[in-house]
């Protein structure tokens, strides 16, 4: 695969490099027992430790923990059994304590690696450098009041997971695919929901160019992306940008960018802080995070099959190709769909091609259309394996069966229910075929002799006037081979 | 000298401080004596000694994962030297 | 009627001997005439009265019901605004009640008022207060003197004999030094024994809170109702508090007493060196054994000191920003300039000498230089005191360098205020429990202090040995 860019005067490559910022799934922030609900009215999931009364201390959530050794395992990392919380410290109006407890020298979890799927078939390993663990910060509200920021605090302290990659990720596409892995990773192990629109998910992303084989390039930071489609479009973006620098002799400077999602354009950060100086150093309210062997062990024998997992269990059970099981594995509830559509009858076994088109094309074209989610589909996983299993048994035609799946999805019926009442089921039986065929030669004698002459491309009109007369439901196959027969007769 | 007019200025702001220019030579003077005085410590050999940060040893004790949303927004705010519709108020911050 | 006594005023009240009310009242009074030693940052007559009321209707049977007692102004509580002796924390009411002080409301205790500190408890004469300095009690007219610092207000508040106890926090030694300059018995506990919940901090490796009082009986009795585990603090021990009153004893016959050869100072007042000796005397008279020791690393405790803690004040000072609580400067036109007013007119000149410090000694290539140096050497101190406890059970040491000095001595080396602490610190960065009681006088007739030192959480002996020393010097 061809990764470069075109230049005006040569071709580039990029080089980019993700933080992933993944709000731990938990019911009480890291440190304090307050609320993570999301959308609740302002500074109302405030506990004194999150608005940093004085006095207040940090004691942490357990589960958060958990979560962050469980999220480590699915990237198949080393999970560190000793990690220091550090204060990160600088002033910001929704940074109440002044600093923000985070995980510096020694993280949580430490090298691991996640593989991505390309549509041609091939994978790309790309490496983690670590997660570590930190809170979140609150709001701040620029455009409420002319004069005023508005600061809200329900954020604040929230637990996130930070997950750096190395910079191996060479394409815009590369960078979608990664953050998709992540988010399906964090979510098949209920570690994070996922939520782009919501924030739960979120990335800054580094990118430099360079001329392949030359060394890395100066980079810049684009923070805070919280769209596939954002992250895409950034890249691009500040690619293109840092290449027409470089082309009219210009250097980099090293910044930290704003992505404006309304032009599609990054720009430096207005208010640029002068060298950051975090003075990183260890929490003395907090003692260092010990994790034992066996409890890494309880942790990891609690997590569910992960997508990699699943993926190669369906491409070896079902002789999916490596993308059909990337795309069904890319969310845990398409692959619980499948697994349910397919178990649904033995016979589907045989069939499984069939069960992920219908299921990612057909259905997720409904859905997308209707701006339903797969979660509340009004066609059940049991009933799109029932509709396939009559197509795959010759029941209903493939083009009967779109219709059927509409009706479906419209009432919420069986593909039984609606087959029997709209009485769709497909003409098999030869002798009843046939008969329909005699009519169709013997209306249109001028057709027939026209074919006979040698206009072969007639006999998809034969094909249309016997599916007319049947109402679409004849078995195209039996149809097809009959009217060859007759015709081929006439002669 | 190792505290100059420069990294005083750099500390200051650092910490969000603003001094005087009479404050700033009074503390030049005050840190580059205190910071003579803690260079004694380099007479001691800790090549070895790591680090204590806490004299506690015991271990980091964990809590449940249990929410409860026992701090009202009011009592949250109460203190607040400026508030708005529900929200803690600063000045425009320009991003 | 009234006694010097936690303890006999408990029994008092208990036979009915003195109500509730006219004890309080007798104190109130007491107060009110002593305003210009000017003790209190917070004393207002009707909310004792209220807590009086409260207390009258109140059955049960509390072990510290009706006892007058100050508080620190550090420790945040509900019915009292807290300050912090600074005017950053300018019109704070908090929402809640500190632990300690939770603690002894529990317990049936009546705050008569919250107490003068250092600002920020950074200081060691309770001279960098936003409100002014306080006066120790035991000054002659002509001199006023320092009440040392920085619980100097809660020391003076028990000199004075404003209440019957007083709680404090010792980071490096504000507790001790003060009840030294002052003349009272005055405990810090090991880290963790009492819970830090809503205590501004200052240094949270070392801050530690304590009590003061007359005796070390009441000191006992105070520390009991004050200790114990809190889930809320990380760093709290979560251990069962013995029944230190009862198990008191001043027998110390076959216990081993270090004296640390390192506390020997150059340049210490011949009258320090005596009551040293004195309490040694003392201490083998009544049987038990004295050993010489070394802590080879006394000495660069103070330094050590002066990097760690204003390293972690620098950084638990960054939340008094103007924007939650507390003073916010006019001079508001953004977001920095806010900060930077109101952090710089805010805080008094100690705590920005601190927080200018602490930010250097962790800023980016300074910080294995000073910090982790820092950490390493307390580590080696730590490690002194350690080995010294193998061969002893007690360490006795004088408790300050000196007795109370005047007040109002510009001091222009603030290295020389930090001496204070010489004896006081090392002890704070091992994390270990100290006693500061009287015992002596220099030739002005003013108390000098012997401090000592226990394993951890052996507060206990520490008590014990107190005890001893005190019976015998009466």
């Amino acid at each position: 695969m061809n990764n470069l860019i075109k230049g005006e005067k040569h071709d580039w490559e990029m080089v980019i490099g993700l933080e992933v910022h993944a709000q731990v799934k938990s019911n009480s922030k890291l440190f304090s027992s307050s609320s993570t609900k999301f959308g609740s009215s302002p500074n109302s999931q405030v506990s004194l430790v999150d608005a940093a009364m004085p006095g207040m201390l940090p004691v942490i959530n357990k589960y958060c923990v958990e979560q962050a050794v469980k999220s480590g395992v699915g990237l198949n990392a080393k999970i560190n059994n000793y990690s220091v919380f550090d204060r990160k410290n600088y002033f910001y109006a929704d940074l109440p304590q002044g600093y923000q407890i985070s995980q510096y020298k020694y993280p949580i979890v430490g090298e691991g690696k996640v593989t991505i799927d390309f549509k041609d078939g091939t994978s790309k390993d790309i490496r983690i450098v670590r997660l570590h663990l930190e809170q979140d910060a609150g709001k701040s509200l620029h455009d409420q009041n002319p004069s005023k920021t508005y600061v809200d605090l329900n954020r604040s302290g929230v637990a996130l997971m930070e997950i750096v990659s190395e910079p191996d990720i060479r394409t815009p596409d590369e960078a979608g695919l990664y953050i998709s892995k992540i988010r399906s990773i964090l979510m098949y192990l209920d570690t994070c929901d996922g939520n782009m629109q919501e924030g739960s998910l979120r990335a800054d992303v580094n990118i430099s160019v360079r001329k392949p084989g030359d060394e890395y390039g100066t980079r810049c930071e684009i923070k805070n992306l919280n769209s596939i489609k954002f992250i895409k479009q950034a890249i691009n973006y500040e690619a293109k940008r840092q290449i027409e620098i470089l082309e009219s002799g210009g250097s980099i400077e090293q910044n930290t960018m704003l992505f404006n999602t309304s032009t599609g354009k990054t720009r430096p950060m207005r208010n640029k802080e002068e060298a950051h100086d975090y003075r990183y150093f260890p929490d003395p309210d907090l003692l260092p995070l010990e994790i034992t062997e066996e409890e890494i062990e309880n942790l990891k024998s609690s997590i569910p099959e992960l997508p990699d997992e699943l993926k190669n269990k369906f491409i070896e059970t079902y002789k999916l190709s490596n993308y059909d099981a990337s795309v069904l594995t890319a969310e845990k509830q398409t692959s619980d769909y499948f697994i349910e559509s397919i178990s649904s009858d033995p016979e589907l076994k045989n069939h499984a091609k069939m069960v992920v088109n219908w299921i990612t094309s057909e259905l997720f074209s409904l859905l997308n259309k209707n701006n339903f989610e797969l979660s509340n589909s009004p066609v059940s996983s049991k009933n799109l394996g029932e509709l396939v299993k009559l197509i795959s048994s010759n029941e209903i035609s493939g083009k009967i069966a779109k219709d059927v799946l509409e009706d479906m999805f419209a009432t919420g019926k069986t593909a039984r229910e609606i087959v029997d009442e709209k009485g769709l089921k497909q003409v098999t039986d030869q002798g009843e075929i046939e008969k329909i065929i005699n009519e169709v030669i013997e209306d249109n004698p001028k057709m027939v002799d026209q074919y006979l002459a040698g206009k072969d491309k007639l006999l998809g009109f034969f094909v249309g006037q016997a599916m007319k007369k049947t109402k679409g439901k004849a078995n195209p196959k039996i149809l097809n081979d009959i009217l060859k027969q007759k015709l081929n007769k006439e002669n | 000298m190792k505290i100059d007019k420069n990294t005083i200025n750099k500390i200051a702001r650092l910490s969000r401080i603003k001094l005087d220019d009479k404050e700033s030579e009074d503390y030049i003077k005050d840190l580059n004596h205190i910071l003579d005085w803690v260079e004694q410590l380099n007479e001691v050999d800790t090549e070895k000694v790591e680090p204590l940060s806490n004299i506690s040893s015991s271990i980091l004790p964990k809590r449940e994962d249990i929410s409860n949303d026992a701090n009202s927004s009011d009592e949250i705010l109460k203190n607040a030297p400026d508030k708005l519709e529900g929200f803690f108020a600063v000045p425009k911050v320009v991003e | 009627m009234l006694e010097k006594s936690l303890k006999k005023t408990i029994e008092n009240l208990q036979n009915n001997k003195i109500s509730i009310r006219e004890l309080n009242q007798e104190y109130i009074d007491k107060i009110k005439t002593k305003s210009e030693l000017n003790i209190f940052i917070h004393f207002d007559e009707q909310k004792i009265l209220d807590q009086v009321s409260e207390l009258e209707n109140d059955n049960s049977n509390k072990k510290l019901k009706g006892i007058p007692l100050a508080i620190k102004d550090l420790f945040c509580t509900k019915k009292m605004p807290t300050t912090a002796a600074s005017k950053i924390l300018e019109n704070f009411n908090p929402t809640y009640e500190s632990f300690v002080t939770q603690k002894l409301l529990d317990d049936g205790a009546i705050f008569v008022g919250k107490t003068n500190l250092d600002e920020f408890a950074m200081g060691s004469a309770t001279d960098t207060s936003y409100f002014g300095n306080t006066i120790n009690p035991l000054s002659k007219e002509s001199e006023p003197l320092a009440p040392g610092g920085s619980s100097g207000g809660s020391a003076a508040a028990v000199a004075a004999d404003l209440c019957l106890g007083a709680t404090g926090t010792d980071t490096g030694g504000s507790i001790r030094q003060p009840a030294s300059f002052c003349g009272v018995v005055g405990i810090k506990p090991t880290y963790g024994l009492c819970s830090r919940w809503g205590i501004a901090a200052f240094a949270s490796s070392l801050d530690q809170a304590g009590v003061f009082t007359h005796n070390v009986e009441d000191a006992a009795i105070l520390l009991e109702s004050t200790a114990g585990f809190d889930k809320r603090d990380s760093t709290s021990a979560n251990i069962k508090i013995p029944n230190y009153y009862d198990n008191l004893t001043d027998d110390l016959s076959g216990k081993t007493i270090g004296i640390p050869k390192e506390y020997s100072i150059d340049g210490t007042p011949e009258e320090v060196s005596k009551i040293w000796e004195d309490a040694i005397k003392v201490l083998e008279k009544k049987g038990a054994k004295i050993k010489n020791i070394s802590l080879p690393h006394t000495k660069y405790a103070l330094p050590t000191y002066y990097i760690i803690a204003p390293a972690e004040a620098s950084s638990n000072l960054a939340r008094y920003d103007g924007v939650k609580y507390g003073y916010r400067s006019d001079e508001i036109s953004s977001l920095d300039e806010m900060y930077e007013n109101t952090r710089g007119q805010g805080f008094g000149k100690e705590v920005k000498r601190r927080i200018l410090i602490g930010t250097y000694v962790l800023s980016a290539g300074y910080y294995d230089a000073y910090y982790l140096k820092a950490q390493r050497v307390r580590k080696l101190i730590a490690n002194d005191f350690n080995e010294a406890f193998k061969e002893c059970d007690l360490i006795v040491t004088p408790t300050a360098p000196s007795a109370a000095f005047p007040l109002n001595q510009e001091q222009d080396d603030p290295i020389k205020m930090y001496l204070n602490d010489v004896f006081t610190v090392p002890a704070s960065l091992a994390g270990l429990p100290g006693i500061s009681i009287p015992f002596g006088k220099d030739k002005n007739d003013l108390p000098l202090g012997i401090q000592i030192l226990g394993k951890h959480f052996d507060e206990q002996q520490v008590l014990n040995g107190a005890l001893l020393l005190e019976r015998s010097y009466e």
